[in-house]
């Protein structure tokens, strides 16, 4: 049963992120990302963490990929988009090696077990105790100073993009140029008239 | 119990599950049209069948044989999705939602739960799968190349995006009060009648979860996406015949997901009251709040999009994150 979950999520999981890069309609692009992401957390099930794999369901594809998808509706997303490389062979050679620098250095670790060295989890998982809870514990106690200053990144983030925004935030962007010269000279005649 | 057997009553909860909604779902049109006329003091649909009844029918037929209409510059296979995602994510939400209470099956001694999936973080599984039911209106609406179509997607993004906000911290205080996720949990927590119901010591965090519930599930105050006075249909523009069907299909199911949250984690779930058995207690609680909603849907006018993005950022988030603090206050 876990064999074949295993590897009919991964060529699904394959198959999305194939379209994302091969595709030239971000339309498809950002469909095939956002299934990519849910075929993803079908491995945290297998695994029994739950807990992240529904976080992974609600953060990338819920929140994530939907605010990809609002800035996309600035584009026309049923074109297919044209892209302006300049050199075909320096940006395939520097993906290939980014890639393969990529699966080393996750898999390292892996393939170093064969030779003697033993991985240790850093926090083994205690029976009886959920995935939810455990996430917690780890989360507020050997986690806790990344954690905290992770959150004070995220506020200083928005703190950002609200002082970026408020800059014109008392002016109506709806009302055309020339509506808003009409409304300063009618204040003006107004004034005028209670002079 | 064997594997065989857990799959093939895995199955047949499932298929259960979704013949039951579905046929709801078209039941539901025809107890809103009613319960609406009546309260604006019509008759509502009266000639096909005694009453009207069989007006569901005649609607089924003429959804089933109209044209299935793809626009030319449409995006095909984006365009025919989109609804199906909606029907789809509407169903796995009610898949960790446990319907009724635990029942023996007559003349037999096998013990039925009615749940699909018990997973121990339901009520997350369940908001997760209802969030992602967004990518329906959301492709369908940048899919089909027509800017009616295009101005409701961006209503369902901005609309479901910020009211998520308010579900999910609405839904912390009692959570933390709980201690699980699981909804079964949840419902045994309220275990000791109407004075354990959690709408006592939570709510704040009911009214807030009930009115992001109204937003999710797009019914009236709040139905921006296809506002028909302002952007035609929204997403469901270009939409005919049964991919139309799936939409409404699914929104009638999130519809009864919702009154199922908000039966279990605030109203005591399927716990028996007085002489009331369980099961008959969650189907009443589930009607009050469907007429709840057509009630409201006959009452109250929409708002426009600015007054509901200043009403969930300025009023109901602020009163969540207090009403956190306070609860979190008072448990330690």
């Amino acid at each position: 049963m876990e064999a074949i979950a295993f590897y009919l999520f991964s060529a699904l999981t394959i198959a999305m992120f194939t379209i994302v890069v091969v595709s030239d309609n971000a339309l498809y692009a950002m469909s095939a990302l956002a299934g990519g992401m849910i075929f993803i957390a079908g491995f945290f099930f297998l695994l029994d963490a739950e807990f992240l794999g529904v976080v992974q369901i609600i953060v990338y594809t819920g929140a994530v990929m939907a605010l990809y998808a609002f800035g996309m509706m600035f584009f026309d997303t049923t074109r297919a988009v044209k892209e302006n490389v300049e050199n075909k062979y320096v940006l395939n050679t520097l993906a290939g090696l980014a890639t393969v620098f990529a699966v080393v250095a996750v898999t390292a670790p892996f393939a170093g077990e064969h030779v003697g060295y033993v991985l240790e989890a850093v926090a083994p998982i205690i029976d009886g105790v959920g995935n939810s809870q455990m996430v917690g514990y780890v989360l507020f106690t050997k986690y806790l100073v990344p954690f905290e200053l992770a959150a004070i990144m995220l506020l200083v983030a928005m703190i950002a993009g609200i002082v970026l925004v408020s800059k014109t935030m008392d002016k109506n962007i709806t009302m055309l140029e020339a509506e808003v010269q009409e409304e300063a000279e009618k204040d003006y005649k107004k004034d005028k008239i209670w002079i | 119990m064997n594997e065989n057997a857990m799959i093939i009553e895995t199955i047949i909860k499932a298929v259960t599950i979704l013949a039951v909604f579905s046929a709801l779902a078209g039941f539901t049109t025809y107890i809103e049209r009613k319960i609406l006329a009546f309260m604006q003091r019509r008759l509502g649909p009266m000639h096909v069948g005694p009453a009207g009844v069989l007006q569901i029918a005649a609607d089924g037929i003429k959804l089933f044989t109209k044209e299935d209409f793809i626009p030319q510059n449409a995006v095909k296979p984006i365009f025919k999705i989109a609804p199906v995602i909606t029907a789809a994510t509407a169903f796995i939400a009610l898949a960790a939602v446990p319907i009724l209470p635990e029942f023996i099956l007559p003349f037999t001694d096998y013990v039925v739960r009615p749940i699909v999936a018990d997973i121990n973080v339901g009520i997350l599984f369940v908001l997760g799968a209802m969030s992602v039911g967004m990518y329906g209106p959301l492709l369908a609406g940048m899919s089909q190349s027509n800017k009616w179509g295009l101005l409701g997607a961006a209503r369902t993004v901005i609309q479901l995006l910020s009211f998520e906000v308010v579900t999910g911290l609405s839904l912390i205080a009692p959570l933390m009060m709980i201690g699980s996720l699981s909804l079964i949990d949840i419902n045994n927590y309220q275990t000791g009648g109407l004075s354990d119901w959690l709408i006592w010591s939570q709510p704040v965090a009911f009214i807030l979860f009930l009115i992001a519930g109204f937003a999710e599930t797009n019914r009236t105050p709040f139905d921006l996406l296809e506002h028909e006075a302002e952007i035609v249909s929204g997403y469901a523009t270009e939409y005919s015949g049964m991919r139309w069907g799936l939409f409404f299909i699914g929104e009638y199911a999130n519809l009864f997901t919702v009154s199922f949250l908000v039966s279990i984690i605030f109203l005591g779930g399927f716990n028996p009251l007085w002489f009331i058995p369980g099961g008959i207690m969650i189907l009443l609680k589930i009607s009050f709040f469907i007429f709840l909603f057509l009630w409201v849907r006959a009452a109250w006018p929409h708002v426009r999009p600015d007054q509901l993005m200043w009403f969930c950022w300025k009023v109901l988030m602020p009163v969540a994150v207090i009403n956190i603090l306070i609860t979190g206050i008072v448990l330690i």
